[in-house]
């Protein structure tokens, strides 16, 4: 090689490297979706539609149908655009869909994680913000986009009203009425439902966020009475009748109200606890156009009133209401929240969960 | 298992009789070595992503030993009592007409339901005698409250039930050729010699078939130490036991996921096995001198 046509070369490759790093896109023709961190960034929504449709492909985890009206909305996507979604492990965990992330052809694209799971993954996202960006709290997004709140709801307890009395405070759950009956809607040591519902009773019983041992305490005195049933509830178990009190998220639990229609939802006024699921979008997704789709599509307002209509509260509900566009029907069906709601924080949720680990074998087997 | 290694033929240059065993080895490697491999490493695998034995030291926690003493009290039990009751059903089968009806039956029923485990097994269960199984309901109907203290079934006590429902058959199958190898000549002998069935039991019978006894009941431990998809169906909340442990440790979505602590647990359970199924291998050789 001669010295000039070395010269040429690296000149050669110095531009490349400076239009790689503007992120130019009129070189190659097609845009590198897997970099874009929003769709204006990469030609608009159309050219975003065009190349997820070129995908054709959307690959999701651990949503079940009957989760947040997820079914509906995995439907409503398809139809939309066109493009077919692989819904893996319906019934998996937040950490079971960040453990999936194995860089093949298969792995997700999107994930809906819980907040720990959430902050302790970055690394494995893409930032993304979505058109509504700026519709979403500071506090409920990163500030990049590598995550943000979608949707979220109460700690209540569900309960078949002709099965016991009515729930009037969680201490009531002690009484002999009460008798094999009380259940988690997960277990605390590993799901972030359970864990929350555990928070839940510690706040109740003079607990707080930052000590969950009231909690831990409650229910192993529900376990010495006899009423605690360490089966984790699901649908199946409301409707067979086997969990008939369950501490679960309000919007989950006012899916049962179709299986059983006694089903009743308590939230106990001192002890109001929030919980928000995060979406994500997996750095190395197979599908990076769909992916940002996926997204755009559950930040409009369609996708945030189906999961409304699913009995979730969805991030962008304040902006929506204001502006007229939530669906008035089903924001009317949601419980009414008696007080103000406290929402642990990412390291709250951890110290409780160590405390949790710790402790909960311990009481209740 | 040596003999048959060796070539029978002995003159030909290429002994080819290995490439037979060929697909058992390239199988054992990919489901038992290479995963071993995986975990040992795993296991050394600080959750800072350095290589150190911390996960070992993490193990000594007090829900641990729970998890481990749940392991090894519902292991020792179920396989206690079942290698009691399979032992007696054996005896009635063994001493009964070898082309008889009881023993066929008891034979392929044993064999069937000592491989009965799993979701299908326990959701078996839940429905006869969990909360809205149907012999519970009818129980109650007439007034008879079959868990007055709490729902024992969905606990310990419930899995070790269920467990016995594989263990009892399982010990039968392993049990029947070492009491097939009792002769009755040697009772013949025993009352020849002028002694009572206690003689033949405490000098010839027992000691033939005690070390077998004691391998057959370390099987049905190892068996259930190791199980894990039954108890996962039953019991959804803790990890009552190490097989749920290292699934809460890999799966947690609320900040205590630990992979390598997982993983060394994983191992921890590996060597209990290892030392069980050794014993039980010495075990062996020692009742196959005397039983053929």
């Amino acid at each position: 090689m001669n010295w000039h046509r070395f010269h040429r070369l690296v000149f050669a490759a110095a531009t490349v490297i400076v239009v790689a790093a503007c992120g130019s896109t009129s070189t190659a023709g097609a845009t590198d979706w897997s970099k874009q961190t929003s769709a204006s960034g990469g030609g608009g929504m159309d050219a975003l539609v065009a190349a997820a449709k070129a995908e054709g492909k959307l690959t999701v985890i651990a949503l079940p149908p009957d989760w947040a009206n997820y079914g509906a909305i995995i439907s409503g996507f398809k139809a939309k655009y066109g493009i077919d979604i692989t819904s893996l492990n319906p019934n998996g965990s937040s950490q079971d869909e960040v453990n999936a992330f194995d860089g093949t052809s298969r792995a997700p694209d999107v994930v809906d994680v819980g907040q720990a799971v959430a902050l302790a993954n970055t690394a494995k996202f893409a930032p993304y913000q979505v058109k509504e960006w700026n519709d979403i709290p500071g506090g409920a997004k990163e500030a990049t986009g590598l995550w943000y709140n979608d949707y979220g709801g109460y700690m209540g307890i569900g309960y078949d009203s002709t099965k016991v009395p009515a729930i009037t405070s969680v201490q009531d759950l002690l009484g002999s009425a009460f008798k094999s009956k009380v259940a988690l809607a997960g277990d605390p040591t590993k799901s972030n439902q359970g864990l929350n519902g555990v928070i839940m009773a510690s706040v109740a019983n003079g607990g707080s966020l930052d000590d969950v041992s009231k909690g831990v305490d409650f229910f192993k005195q529900l376990k010495q009475k006899g009423n605690y049933v360490p089966v984790v509830g699901t649908a199946a178990t409301v409707k067979s009748g086997q969990t008939p009190v369950l501490f679960e998220w309000d919007y989950l639990s006012a899916s049962h109200g179709k299986d059983v229609p006694t089903w009743k939802i308590f939230v106990p006024s001192n002890a109001i606890i929030g919980g928000y699921y995060s979406q994500a979008i997996n750095k190395q997704a197979p599908h990076p156009a769909a992916a940002r789709l996926w997204e755009e599509y559950l930040y409009s307002d369609e996708g945030q009133n189906l999961w409304l209509k699913g009995g979730a509260r969805p991030v962008r509900q304040a902006v929506m209401t204001a502006a007229g566009t939530v669906d008035a029907t089903a924001a009317a069906k949601l419980p009414a929240v008696p007080g103000t709601p406290q929402v642990p924080s990412g390291d709250q949720t951890s110290k409780a969960s160590q405390y949790v680990v710790a402790n909960w074998s311990a009481a209740v087997a | 298992m040596n003999a048959a290694a060796r070539p029978l033929g002995g003159g030909r240059r290429l002994p080819l009789s290995w490439l037979g065993v060929v697909p058992f080895f390239i199988y054992v490697g990919i489901f038992l070595l290479l995963p071993t491999g995986i975990i040992l490493a795993g296991s050394l695998v600080a959750p800072d992503g350095s290589i150190s034995l911390s996960n070992f030291a993490g193990i000594n926690q007090p829900y641990m030993f729970k998890s481990f003493t749940g392991s090894l009290e519902i292991s020792s039990v179920s396989s206690i009592l079942g290698a009691i009751f399979g032992a007696l059903l054996a005896y009635a089968v063994a001493t009964g007409n070898p082309k008889g009806f009881l023993r066929r039956s008891v034979m392929s029923a044993a064999g069937v339901v000592a491989q009965f485990g799993g979701v299908t097994l326990t959701f078996a269960f839940v429905a006869t005698i969990g909360t809205e199984g149907f012999v519970y309901l009818w129980l109650k109907d007439r007034g008879i409250e079959m868990y007055p203290n709490g729902v024992w079934f969905f606990d310990l006590p419930g899995l070790t039930l269920i467990y016995l429902y594989f263990q009892i058959p399982l010990m039968v199958l392993v049990f029947i050729p070492a009491l097939d190898g009792i002769r009755p000549q040697w009772r013949e002998a025993t009352e020849s010699l002028g002694g009572n069935a206690w003689h033949y039991w405490r000098y010839v019978a027992g000691p033939l078939l005690f070390p077998s006894f004691l391998g057959c009941t370390l099987l049905l431990f190892a068996n259930a130490f190791s199980a894990y998809a039954t108890a996962n169906a039953l019991l959804t909340q803790g990890g009552v036991i190490l097989p749920l442990q290292v699934q809460a440790l890999l799966t947690s979505e609320t900040g205590s996921s630990s992979p390598g602590l997982a993983k060394a647990l994983a191992l921890a359970m590996i060597a209990v096995v290892l030392i069980v199924m050794s014993v039980y291998a010495l075990l062996q050789r020692r009742t196959s001198q005397w039983l053929r």
